[in-house]
């Protein structure tokens, strides 16, 4: 067995939604700066264009890369053979979520009730985390700032296995141009297929994290990621939503085995700011 | 290119109606910042006859809602939320003189029509763009709802804060016109 103190969790935690939040993946800056190049419309490379020197200012002046530093999301994959000391792992990944929040002069956008409170929890948590059991002694953290005007745009279907590929791509496409100028485009899709209808909606936010221009292995998935991601550029909607040729950056897809009577489809859009930071431990 | 236009708040609906859809302007002066929960109070007074605790008369209103800024910062990065949740309070706050709303989406029917019927045009920041935009603003007063944090009313002195015009006083709609010129069958 190996030991892990729970104050590594925590100061783990802190520090990459801290690095998350000010400085933005070199894969998605890369992309922005290729984008903004090859964007035809002037209003189009314009947005891109701020995009881009904001990501710069947030950077250099350590400050968030956007005022909605969003709800905490945290993707745990614990070694079996690793033990946690000293502390309760779940508190030490919402204390890593408080400390960051509240040291960094991140927003604290959380509240505690959904439906009937609706108050703030002034840090930031609880955070919203997903713990798998991996073999080895590490701990993999993986964590990731959702802004909610993207969020608020994602989309689940169970579709009919009949429905098939077109089925997907209809849905896929259909989401996201739906979404316009609200998810500040350019977006990421995140896409969960199969599973049941609450494992298909965690795979799409999983798809999010994956680095920009990797596809899915599957060579047909591959395909269809492409095809996907085409179409929703055809749309015209654009930097902004306000025209031109790049609305979305990434269609990335991630599936799971399925019932024999289902066909579950989430699809879980990004903003341009998909800020997420990993470290093993 | 399009036009840069500068503006200086307060202003006066025969400037507002000068503005067209796709101009650039560069802001100075005070606007009010507003978000879902301060306009749901705004709302709530006007029901009950009572008066705002801000006047809306030739101003704007940012739907922002901040993040803290750092010491020595005059505001934390401060980009624009969605627009559309505010869409069901705009019409009122329209007609008691406000002159335009600064955020990013597409509003409803019955925003573009109170726009028309009292002057005032829908600006758009770069949704995203908050560290960047937040260089535009020099001071920050909060004004009232305090126990609302980053969601309540600020006064923000702003200094050629960058926006475009996205819907005109006569209803000309960007987010309408620009998509189709790009689309691909
Ligand atoms: S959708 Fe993303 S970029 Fe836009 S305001 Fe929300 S967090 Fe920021």
């Amino acid at each position: 067995m190996r030991e892990i103190k729970a104050e590594v969790i925590k100061d783990t935690v802190r520090d990459l939604f801290l690095d998350a939040n000010y400085f933005i993946g070199k894969d998605l800056y890369n992309k922005l700066k290729e984008q903004s190049e090859v964007e035809e419309s002037p209003v189009g490379k314009s947005v891109l264009e701020q995009i881009i020197k904001n990501n710069e200012i947030a950077a250099e002046e350590k400050i968030a890369i956007c005022q909605d530093t969003g709800m905490a999301v945290v993707f745990i994959e614990l070694g079996q053979e690793v033990l946690i000391v000293d502390g309760d792992f779940n508190e030490a990944v919402n204390q890593g979520v408080r400390e960051a929040y509240t040291e960094g002069y991140l927003r604290k956008s959380v509240v505690n009730d959904p439906v009937f409170d609706r108050i703030n929890t002034k840090d930031n948590t609880p955070a919203v985390t997903h713990i798998k059991i991996a073999p080895g002694n590490r701990v993999k953290i993986t964590v990731t700032a959702k802004g909610f005007g993207s969020e608020n745009m994602s989309s689940i279907k169970m579709l009919k296995p009949a429905d098939g590929v077109e089925g997907v791509k209809n849905f896929v496409v259909k989401t996201a141009v739906a979404a316009g100028p609200n998810p500040c485009p350019p977006i990421i899709v995140g896409v969960g297929i199969g599973g049941t209808m609450e494992m298909a909606a965690v795979l799409s936010k999983r798809a999010l994290l994956r680095p920009m221009g990797e596809p899915n292995k599957d060579p047909r998935y591959a395909q269809l990621e492409t095809e996907i991601l085409q179409e929703i550029n055809k749309s015209g909607i654009g930097p902004a939503g306000l025209g031109g040729r790049t609305t979305a950056l990434s269609v990335n897809i991630e599936y799971f085995p399925t019932h024999i009577a289902g066909l579950p489809v989430a699809v879980n859009i990004c903003c341009h700011a998909a800020r997420h930071a990993e470290k093993v431990i | 290119m399009e036009k840069v236009i500068r503006i200086k708040t307060p202003v006066t609906t025969k400037e507002i109606k000068k503005l067209r859809a796709k101009d650039n302007v560069l802001l100075t002066g005070e606007i009010y910042t507003a978000r879902d929960a301060a306009h749901k109070r705004l709302i709530g007074l006007l029901k009950e006859g009572k008066r705002l605790p801000i006047d809306l008369n030739g101003h704007f209103i940012y739907y922002v809602g901040p993040a803290p800024a750092k010491p020595g910062y005059a505001s934390g990065p401060a980009g624009p939320t969605t627009s559309y949740r505010m869409d069901p309070y705009t019409p009122q706050l329209l007609k008691l003189g406000l002159k335009g709303m600064i955020g990013k989406g597409t509003r409803s029917k019955e925003v573009i029509a109170a726009m028309k019927e009292y002057g005032a045009v829908y600006l758009a920041a770069v949704g995203g763009a908050a560290a960047l935009i937040s260089k535009s603003i020099k001071k920050v007063d909060v004004v009232c709802y305090e126990d609302l944090g980053a969601e309540a009313i600020h006064r923000f002195y702003v200094e050629d804060f960058p926006a475009i015009v996205v819907i005109d006083s006569e209803g000309n709609n960007l987010y309408e016109t620009e998509p189709p010129k790009y689309r691909l069958e």
